[in-house]
């Protein structure tokens, strides 16, 4: 592989970023907005050079890697800490500098009221800096190092209005649901070294073929947990809801566009591992199928729009993650629609920072109403947007959902059958509730709180957000003309014939538009025709009230994981008070009472003292003398 | 005449030394009674030497008297110092260490 010493400054730029911004603490209020924006603008061009270089390389040197420092040295045992790009991580590298810079130039006007406002930009070069070293690093190890970046960046800025204690809460319940998937993929890391006896990408993807099919298995298990907790699949997904506490950009760039992707990227970087244990592969196809009906349908119910649009966000990568399961031919189409899911829903995240800017921080979507008139912009973007999201010809997820719903059902027998009938009832869903989103926002009368006064936006908040929309009219269209993406993809992945056809292409196409034209039709019947409440109605179907609820996935994590944990915690709890310190404390309380009793005995009479010597004299002298006898 | 008598009366004379000691509550009583219970002691260490045939007894006789003189100084100098203190020779005045 060539050897390029530039590959550093991708992740450098932002991190110095943030640490100028968090020594420096209230000296950069003034600055450090435009430092941190230009620096994630810096590492963006830096991406656009990178791939001018790549390009210009023949296939297969396209590939370039370099070494950092040596990490570990125990011995004959040697890890470096090194960085790679190559077909994928470059795909990857630019969404993130990309949108994170449209983000940042975003955020300076959002969050220009915020008095935080140094620290939070601190925070978003500090999650720039770590995602891109979790796609860079060349070794499973170095990834893990960027994977906990991520969710501390994660962390920091769901709970960046930590005064609210909801928030805080959401951070720690964002972060302890991401512990569960990084234990994942600690011991998936562990598994590998002790099976395959490497780290590094290269040397594992060299090893697997030799390796026994049940570590493989094993691994890609434990890759497919921690890909769940990091991207909120099915049955670590309950979150990203509430992660929705962060400011509006935040969820935009990490809990759309690129941290929550991380395990699609996972999976993909895995394919050697995937490909060789089909049980894991299996595993992912059913939570990726599992996950893409479970957020829609919370998505139908949702009155909060950023939660609404986090439940697509979890559907759409359930899409991804199908995609990534259906193995050499869906990799390229689960990183298209990756990246034009980037596109379009930070997009419409960003719309929705809009919206709130100008409805006075509002997010119910049952105050809102006819804001087309008063935001015309933002109508027009997150419209486009929208239409990227349904898969209408010939915006951005028309090119990416359907090729994965085509991939599926050619899967072939029952099971193709099985996972392309559920992405297609997934596409009529998302139909339908973001045409929901659409009516409820965008039109019908206005049903505003007193203190709303909708305005436009200003431009630093329309351009990016102008910018994202026209990413998604046209990127679906620029990935696969001429099969670009997949083709750009290719020498990264097995070889793989082609399957036999299930159904025609246009055949899928027009399923899909069907089943986008009937949820379309049944938003418009339910919340287009007559008055919608401001208040959400109360009588209304127990299905309707448990999909409110989320599908229950907190009360059913409260019950099972919550509870149980308490009642082994208070166990331990009472134990350790009553066995333990029981003990010491018996001890201590022993010796005080006994003397306690004893204490009587001294009288301070001297002749008591002399007759208490006496009778131990004679009893010393009776043992003696009974013993002898 | 029997070895044996010479080792009762020294017992007796214990008896009488430590019954002395635990019943009587002047302090020079009890003293005079401590000292009957060395000499008893020593009276048995002297019969035994006898009895025995060599000195050790004797010997021991002797250090035994020799601590006696040291204590009986001691002794009579502190009962001489309580008394002049708290105007009372009983043992059970002086009963303070309790608390």
């Amino acid at each position: 592989m060539l050897i390029n010493n530039g590959l550093v400054y991708l992740i450098a730029l932002p991190l110095a970023g943030a640490a100028i911004l968090l020594l420096a603490g209230r000296r950069s209020d003034k600055w450090g907005h435009i430092l941190a924006t230009l620096l994630s603008a810096a590492s963006f061009s830096v991406g656009l050079l990178q791939l001018s270089q790549m390009l210009a390389r023949p296939t297969g040197q396209r590939a370039v890697e370099q070494k950092l420092f040596e990490w570990i040295s125990v011995g004959t045992f040697k890890v470096d800490a090194g960085l790679m790009l190559d077909q994928l991580s470059i795909c990857f590298v630019l969404l993130i500098t990309g949108v994170g810079t449209l983000i940042h130039i975003y955020s300076i006007s959002y969050m220009s009221h915020d008095h935080d406002r140094r620290r939070f930009f601190a925070y978003l070069n500090l999650f720039i800096a770590a995602m891109l070293l979790l796609v860079l690093g060349n070794s499973y190890l170095n990834l893990y190092v960027g994977w906990e970046g991520v969710g501390l960046a994660s962390y920091l800025l769901i709970g960046f209005w930590n005064q609210k204690p909801a928030y805080a809460t959401a951070s720690k319940k964002a972060f302890i649901m991401n512990r569960v998937g990084d234990m994942g993929l600690s011991f998936a890391i562990m598994i590998a070294f002790a099976s395959l006896g490497t780290f590094s990408f290269a040397g594992i993807k060299e090893a697997a073929p030799h390796a026994s099919t049940a570590s493989l298995t094993a691994i890609g298990i434990m890759l497919l947990v921690a890909a769940t907790g990091k991207s909120a699949q099915f049955p670590l997904q309950a979150w990203l809801g509430d992660a929705m506490a962060g400011p509006t950009p935040v969820s935009a760039l990490i809990h759309a566009a690129t941290m929550v992707t991380a395990g699609v990227y996972l999976i993909t970087r895995s394919n050697f591992i995937f490909d060789a244990a089909p049980t894991a592969q299996l595993l992912v196809i059913i939570v990726g199928a599992i996950t893409l009906l479970f957020g829609a349908v919370i998505g139908t119910a949702k009155d909060d729009i950023k939660k609404a649009l986090a439940a697509s966000t979890m559907s759409q990568i359930g899409y991804m993650i199908l995609g990534a399961g259906l193995g050499p031919v869906g990799y390229a189409f689960a990183i298209m629609h990756l990246l034009t899911h980037g596109f379009f829903k930070a997009g419409m995240f960003l719309g929705a920072g809009s919206v709130m800017h100008g409805m006075d921080d509002e997010v119910n979507m049952r105050k809102y109403g006819n804001l087309r008139k008063f935001m015309p912009i933002t109508f027009v973007t997150f419209g486009l947007g929208y239409l990227a999201i349904l898969g209408v010809p010939p915006f951005a997820g028309f090119y990416s959902k359907d090729k994965i719903i085509e991939t599926a059902f050619n899967a072939g027998g029952i099971r193709g059958l099985l996972i392309g009938s559920a992405a297609l009832l997934g596409a009529g869903l998302t139909a339908f509730y973001m045409t929901r989103v659409m009516i409820l926002t965008f039109t019908g009368a206005p049903r505003w709180d007193e203190k709303a006064h909708p305005h436009e936006s200003p431009i630093l908040m329309w351009l990016p957000m102008a910018i994202l929309a026209i990413g998604s009219v046209s990127s679906g269209f620029l990935l696969s003309r001429g099969n670009a993406l997949v083709n750009w993809l290719a020498p990264l992945f097995a070889e793989h014939a082609e399957k036999a056809e299930v159904l025609k292409p246009v055949v899928v196409t027009s399923l899909a538009l069907l089943m986008v034209v009937i949820g379309v039709v049944i938003a418009f019947m339910k919340y287009s025709r007559g008055e919608v409440s401001s208040v959400a109605p109360e009588d209304v179907s127990a299905l309707t009230k448990i999909v409110r609820r989320d599908l229950l996935q907190d009360d059913f994590n409260e019950a099972v994981f919550m509870r149980t944990g308490q009642g082994i915690t208070n166990t331990l709890v009472k134990t350790d008070e009553l066995v333990i310190d029981g003990l010491v404390r018996g001890v201590g309380s022993a010796a005080l009472g006994s003397a306690g009793a004893l204490r009587k005995s001294q009288t301070g009479f001297v002749r008591s003292y002399a007759a208490w010597i006496l009778l131990g004299a004679v009893v010393l002298v009776a043992a003696i003398w009974l013993v002898t006898l | 005449m029997n070895a044996a008598n010479y080792l009762y009366v020294s017992a007796l004379l214990f008896t009488i030394g430590a019954v002395g000691v635990v019943v009587r509550r002047n302090a020079i009583v009890v003293f005079m009674c401590v000292e009957l219970m060395l000499n008893a002691a020593n009276l048995a260490f002297v019969t035994f030497s006898r009895i025995n045939g060599n000195l050790d007894g004797q010997v021991v006789a002797f250090f035994t008297m020799v601590v006696a003189a040291c204590e009986v100084v001691v002794g009579l100098a502190i009962i001489v110092t309580i008394y002049r203190s708290r105007r009372s020779a009983s043992v059970d005045d002086a009963s303070l260490l309790k608390r």
